[in-house]
């Protein structure tokens, strides 16, 4: 109840903002509209700050916590060093998009009931299928409407939920839960929905890279890490999560490994990221929750990084695919050393924060005795390497010589890729820095020398495999079928043949059914239409002289006093 | 490609023979060291020396073939389904 500006509303009117001005002062407000929201989040404090009156319901739009306000940091942050990444190049038009995005993702965090939760989910929704769009070809079009239609999807499977939970708890506050009834199965489904979870990961690999270079660094910051905050807020500890997130490690490195197109390598390795994160949750400890967090933060920075570094190229040269890439390290060098610091980053390699975040992850499954999962993330943390950490920067940066000789990166582009370097290797050396920010005491300490010495020849060995088998990762013009199979082909060839069939059926009884509903038709017509030679209307359509019809309406009274006394 | 004298260091053959001697020597140095520095093995078998070095190059080359085959049956032309909205 005190005077304060709820931080996404800054967002919210900066997107609205963008559009009108122009020059100097769209870049203020583009610039200086995530510092104030930074600032307006650490006023936050803890607990619920503002209440409104909803029919029934308290509505709770801003509560605080150290976890809510970690989130809402790196978003806001990603929003200033996005923004300064994108000003120059974007559309305004994109630009207000991924303001109002920002916004939604900063509202989920502030968020202190399902409804609100819920509102800011579907805002995200809407103005992230905004930016898939400004891509602005014929693909990106078709990719924003399957987009847009999987998210809404979930938004409805998670308003569902909600309702159930709210119909029969009477609560809506937001509370750890489990997955036990279809209401919080609901609710369940439809945040993994948004953290692109299996049969429905690909949404996120099919969108993305067909959004514009700038596009891209925003939309892979906040629709899945939003998704693994509600998963912390509602379902810590949740078995089910371990499997999904497994799946997803998984996934992310295979289906990485076979693509050709760069940021696609980088958007199925999101899906590989937050897989850890999700398994963090699902492991529930103290630690590992602290692990997801923080490893969603450092996440954020060094994806964000990595897409910059891609959108670079493709703002260069127009060209995304390994196969027409390579040899650019030569004229790109700050583009090149940033990838590659993202690179190590996304690997977990010691000094970078990558390092110092995910290996939390991995010893709250130790803590816990969980020796499949351990030697699983471990064998993903290899495997990130093999995907991500080298095969991006080797086929785009180095590999053969495409011939290509682009100028580096415009000045904005690397300030913003420098910001975001720095972090990641300030987050890798300090780790302590930011450990006091987490939401519970972190009681890790990540660098000894065993598990440095550990982590280097799990990934240096991993950098052997890369390189001896790299014949058999040469690069091919394919794509790769995932589970959407079933809605683009399995479902559109169902559905055409099922048009066939009527076809083949309207024309074997066509005549029977035609006769029969042409004479309906003529009756239609003789009452309510103009019909005959002479053009006359029907008794329905035609004017009646004012005399009959009070004449009528005499009869219709009289008729209706009778019956009411009989 | 790398006939060209004035082609950048890092792409002539001296040079790439040399990184690769280099790695060589990493590697070698990072599992000597573990005579040295202990591994703390969390379920006994990865304290073993050389442990992570197998662990990472072993589960990286199961990827990469596991990959390669599910390639031959999901892998298609990247018009594949460009090719299924043109089809009507």
């Amino acid at each position: 109840m005190t005077e304060f500006l709820p931080p996404a509303l800054i967002l919210i009117v900066a997107a609205f903002l963008i559009g009108p001005t122009r020059g100097v002062l769209r870049h203020a407000v583009i610039l200086g509209a995530p510092l104030i929201t930074l600032w307006a989040i650490w006023q936050v404090p803890n607990g619920v700050v503002t209440t409104v009156q909803f029919l029934d319901y308290t509505i709770e739009p801003v509560e605080g916590s150290e976890l809510r306000r970690w989130f809402a940091t790196i978003f806001g942050l990603m929003t200033f060093v996005g923004g300064l990444y994108a000003f120059r190049q974007a559309k305004w038009y994109e630009l207000a998009a991924g303001f109002a995005y920002a916004a939604g993702a900063i509202g989920v965090c502030f968020a202190g009931d399902l409804i609100t939760l819920f509102l800011f989910w579907e805002f995200m929704a809407l103005f992230s299928t905004v930016i898939v769009w400004s891509g602005g070809t014929a693909a990106a079009r078709a990719a924003g409407i399957r987009y847009a239609i999987m998210h809404l999807l979930g938004g409805i499977v998670l308003k569902v939920g909600i309702e159930g939970v709210v119909v029969h708890t009477g609560s809506i506050d937001i509370q750890p839960m489990l997955a036990t009834n279809i209401d919080t199965w609901l609710i369940l489904i439809g945040i993994l929905i948004n953290a692109a979870a299996p049969p429905v990961s690909a949404w996120l690999a099919d969108a993305y890279p067909e959004s514009s270079p700038t596009g891209s660094v925003f939309l892979s910051a906040y629709t899945t890490k939003t998704a693994v905050l509600a998963l912390i807020l509602l379902f810590p500890g949740e078995p089910v999560l371990i499997g999904v997130g497994l799946y997803m490690i998984m996934y992310g490195i295979i289906y990485a490994l076979l693509e050709n197109d760069a940021r696609r390598i980088l958007a199925y390795s999101i899906v590989n990221q937050v897989g850890f994160m999700v398994c963090a949750v699902g492991i529930g400890s103290q630690m590992a929750i602290n692990g997801a967090a923080a490893h969603a933060f450092a996440h954020i920075i060094y994806k964000a990084l990595l897409f910059m570094s891609a959108g670079v190229v493709i703002y260069r040269t127009g060209k995304s695919k390994c196969t027409d890439l390579g040899g650019l390290f030569r004229t790109m060098p700050i583009t090149t050393i940033c990838g590659i610091i993202g690179a190590l980053s996304i690997s977990s390699f010691p000094l970078t924060s990558g390092f110092t975040t995910k290996t939390m992850i991995s010893t709250a499954a130790t803590d816990e005795g969980m020796l499949l999962v351990y030697f699983l993330l471990t064998a993903a943390s290899a495997g990130v390497f093999l995907h991500a950490g080298i095969k991006f920067p080797w086929f785009v940066f180095f590999q053969k010589d495409s011939g290509m000789r682009p100028k580096d990166a415009p000045w904005n582009m690397s300030a913003a890729m420098i910001i975001f370097s720095a972090l990641c290797i300030f987050m890798g050396v300090y780790p302590e820095s930011f450990y006091g920010y987490l939401p519970y005491d972190v009681n890790f300490e990540p660098y000894k020398a065993g598990k440095v010495l550990f982590y280097l020849q799990l990934l240096l060995f991993s950098g052997l495999a890369f390189f001896l088998f790299l014949p058999l990762m040469k690069r091919t013009l394919t794509i790769s079928l995932d589970f959407d199979w079933f809605w683009r082909v399995f479902l559109y060839r169902a559905g055409k043949l099922a048009v066939e069939v009527g076809t083949e059926f309207r024309d074997a009884f066509g005549h029977r059914w035609r006769r029969v509903s042409s004479a309906y038709v003529d009756k239609l017509r003789y009452y309510f239409g103009q019909s005959g030679m002479d053009n006359r209307r029907g008794m329905f359509a035609s004017a009646w002289p004012i005399g009959a019809t009070a004449l009528w309406i005499a009869v219709l009274l009289s008729t209706y006093i009778v019956v009411h006394y009989l | 490609m790398n006939q060209n004298q004035d082609d950048h260091w890092l792409v002539r053959p001296a040079s790439i023979r040399l990184l690769w001697k280099l790695f060589w020597a990493v590697l070698a140095i990072t599992v000597a060291l573990q005579i040295f520095i202990e591994v703390k093995g969390y379920f006994g078998v990865d304290g073993w020396i050389g442990f992570g070095a197998a662990f990472g190059f072993g589960s990286c080359v199961a990827m990469v073939i596991v990959a390669k085959g599910l390639g031959y049956l999901l892998k298609r032309d990247q018009n594949y389904y460009r090719a299924e909205a043109d089809d009507d």
